[in-house]
């Protein structure tokens, strides 16, 4: 394993995203899943991914990794250079063998069912050790014994009785844990976590966040984080990309996604965020009609159909993304922030 | 894992007991034996005196704890044709039904799996469509018309194998297979094969699918050891129990294939004493046969158990 120095990247791109377009060709038709997806990622940051389901946010993620069966999938467009490496690399023009070296190695990857992600025949070490086996090349027996120390790392108690035991005999919480420690084995520049805390309940989600922010920063990495809870994003996220129907609308620091947004959906989506002190009657705001059908290529912006503030040029083109402020970029013809003043 | 042996096992014994009981009432509601054993134009007192000789005149309750008692020592009564203890004709057959079943069940494994993986790992492709079709076949075509056709072709126009009957030779005081067997035996286990083709198809397309072989192939490792660590180890647990149960549907004998090569097998003296109303016989095999499928129930769910951590507890 041959990592860059990571004090030569600080504050700089690790990854970077040029139009990313993932199709599936199904037999009801193309599924336009990712229409041109731009996005960066910093050195020692934490990339808050929302959106909701279809949106193309795990899509985008796992493309990056050639992690969608192929086919249906099929990556046609874009580039993604990794600076993780000796040198610049091209994730997308990667062959089998290049991008199973970047696996794992450079950019982990949490899954959110960590049940169903794990090997249910298989030990919990042995499954973290493969990794340490596959990349570091350490022997079976050294790798058994790496992966109780990271169970420790990640908190899970007696991890020596652990490491032998199956995915089921855990509980969620701790699977979830186990997931981690797998995913960090092998110190990777990126940790890319796919809805992790969903199928966990609130106080051990949240010590899961805690979990990822300390070993983020223990271990210097930067961390994708896809969620839907904006709540999550407001906690730990320096910066917060918003995807809808394939798009990213909106990136921007985390600030400024709740307090200036500029995208009409990122404003309706913030709207439907329950408030502190409301009453317990309120209704919650929330977007009327339904995500676009991504069989149909898109020919305006996509969100038209259920904006509030849709004019008649939002019917004509697909808006592209345009600097709103410092770090911040929407895809919207119109600014927001004046119209709604 | 003791515990779950355990309760296997008694279960198994319970089941057993059923099948004894159903074997003895079958033959009572024949209604009266004796009158299917003797001569029709037979004096009443010659049917009393058989009667009194195979103990039929004795109250029913009586004559099952006999039987239960007796078949417990594996003594059936004799066969009324051979006049031999029918334990006995049985595991006089028995070598020759299980060099059958293990060759048919040897030739199934051979071709149906390797087919099934090819099937399950390209589905669509050229191979896939071949393994299905062959799969399909196997299950579809009547055995006993192949085996006919299976003679016709190799063992008539070709010469290549015996047309019937069982041959063996003896090498270091072991009775071994000779190529007699092969024509019965692939005859049998076309429908084993077809069966392992479309569940082995079906078990890996599935397990390809599964989340926890995204998560392997995240961890970078290579598509080889992602194939047989992660996929291959959890298709063969649905296989087990597939296999398990043809085995024990090969052991019990088939009456068409041993009958059409004149297999000197279970199934062959099982036609035969069915033909000749020899009830003692029948009785000993249906249990024997239910005896041989229900151990192998058990050693399955032992196997599933080992396979697979989950049902250990």
């Amino acid at each position: 394993m041959v990592k860059l120095n990571r004090d030569k990247i600080r504050n700089k791109k690790i990854l970077d995203v040029h139009n990313l377009v993932t199709r599936f060709h199904t037999f009801d038709g193309v599924v336009n899943a990712l229409s041109g997806v731009t996005f960066h990622l910093n050195h020692g940051e934490t990339l808050g991914v929302v959106g909701e389901s279809g949106s193309g946010k795990s899509v985008t993620m796992m493309s990056l990794l050639h992690l969608l069966p192929a086919p249906p999938a099929k990556i046609e467009g874009g580039q993604a250079f990794y600076y993780g490496d000796e040198a610049p690399v091209d994730l997308l023009t990667l062959n089998k063998s290049g991008i199973s070296r970047i696996r794992g190695d450079h950019i982990g990857f949490i899954f959110q069912d960590a049940l169903s992600a794990l090997n249910p025949v298989m030990t919990v070490g042995r499954q973290i050790g493969e990794t340490l086996v596959e990349h570091l090349g350490m022997s079976p027996s050294a790798a058994m014994k790496r992966s109780v120390e990271l169970l420790a790392y990640v908190g899970i108690p007696e991890p020596k009785k652990r490491a032998a035991a199956y995915p089921h005999q855990f509980s969620g919480g701790m699977r979830q844990r186990a997931m981690i420690a797998l995913s960090i084995a092998c110190e990777p520049n990126i940790i890319i976590a796919d809805e992790p805390t969903t199928a966990l309940d609130v106080t051990v989600q949240a010590q899961i966040i805690e979990l990822v922010q300390r070993l983020k920063k223990e271990m210097d990495m930067s961390v994708i984080w896809i969620t839907h809870d904006l709540g999550v994003v407001a906690g730990m996220a320096d910066r917060v990309m918003v995807m809808y129907a394939g798009h990213v609308v909106e990136t921007a620091p985390v600030d400024d996604i709740f307090y200036r947004p500029s995208h009409p959906y990122t404003i309706k989506l913030l709207g439907a965020l329950p408030k502190m002190g409301e009453t317990v009657h309120h209704r919650l705001e929330s977007i009327d009609g339904v995500p676009p059908d991504l069989l149909e290529k898109p020919v305006h912006c996509q969100y038209a159909w259920r904006c509030h503030m849709a004019r008649e040029r939002c019917w004509e083109d697909i808006p592209k993304s345009r600097q709103m402020g410092d770090r911040h970029r929407a895809a919207c013809f119109l600014d927001v922030a004046k119209e709604e003043a | 894992m003791q515990r779950y042996i355990l309760s296997r096992l008694i279960q198994s014994v319970f089941i057993l007991f059923g099948v004894l009981f159903i074997v003895f009432f079958m033959l009572q509601m024949t209604g009266d034996p004796v009158s299917l054993l003797i001569s029709r134009h037979s004096s009443p007192e010659e049917v009393e005196a058989m009667r009194e000789e195979l103990g039929f005149n004795r109250p029913v309750p009586a004559q099952f704890a006999s039987f239960i008692g007796n078949a417990l020592t594996g003594d059936f009564g004799k066969s009324l044709r051979h006049k031999q203890p029918a334990m006995d004709l049985i595991l006089d057959r028995l070598p020759a039904t299980v060099e059958l079943a293990t060759t048919a069940l040897l030739i199934s494994l051979i071709l149906g799996i390797p087919l099934g993986l090819i099937s399950g790992s390209n589905p669509g492709s050229f191979w896939d469509v071949l393994s299905r079709g062959t799969g399909l076949l196997g299950q579809t075509i009547p055995n006993f018309w192949l085996a006919l056709i299976l003679i016709l072709v190799f063992s008539v126009h070709l010469g290549w194998f015996p047309t019937f009957g069982r041959s063996t030779w003896t090498f270091l005081g072991m009775t071994l297979p000779t190529r007699s067997v092969i024509l019965p035996a692939f005859s049998l286990a076309l429908f084993t094969m077809g069966q392992l083709v479309r569940f082995t198809r079906s078990a890996v397309m599935e397990i390809r699918s599964e989340d926890f072989v995204r998560t392997a192939y995240s961890k970078g490792i290579a598509d080889r050891k992602v194939y047989f660590r992660h996929i291959l180890r959890n298709a063969a647990i649905p296989l087990i129990s597939i296999v398990g149960v043809q085995f024990g549907y090969l052991l019990s004998g088939s009456i068409y294939i041993e009958t059409i090569f004149s297999w000197p097998g279970l199934g062959n003296l099982l036609a035969e004493s069915i033909g000749n109303r020899d009830f003692a016989l029948v009785q000993a095999i249906a249990f024997f046969s239910s005896f041989v499928v229900v151990t192998l129930n058990l050693l399955t769910d032992i196997a599933y158990a080992v396979a697979d951590p989950r049902i250990r507890y």
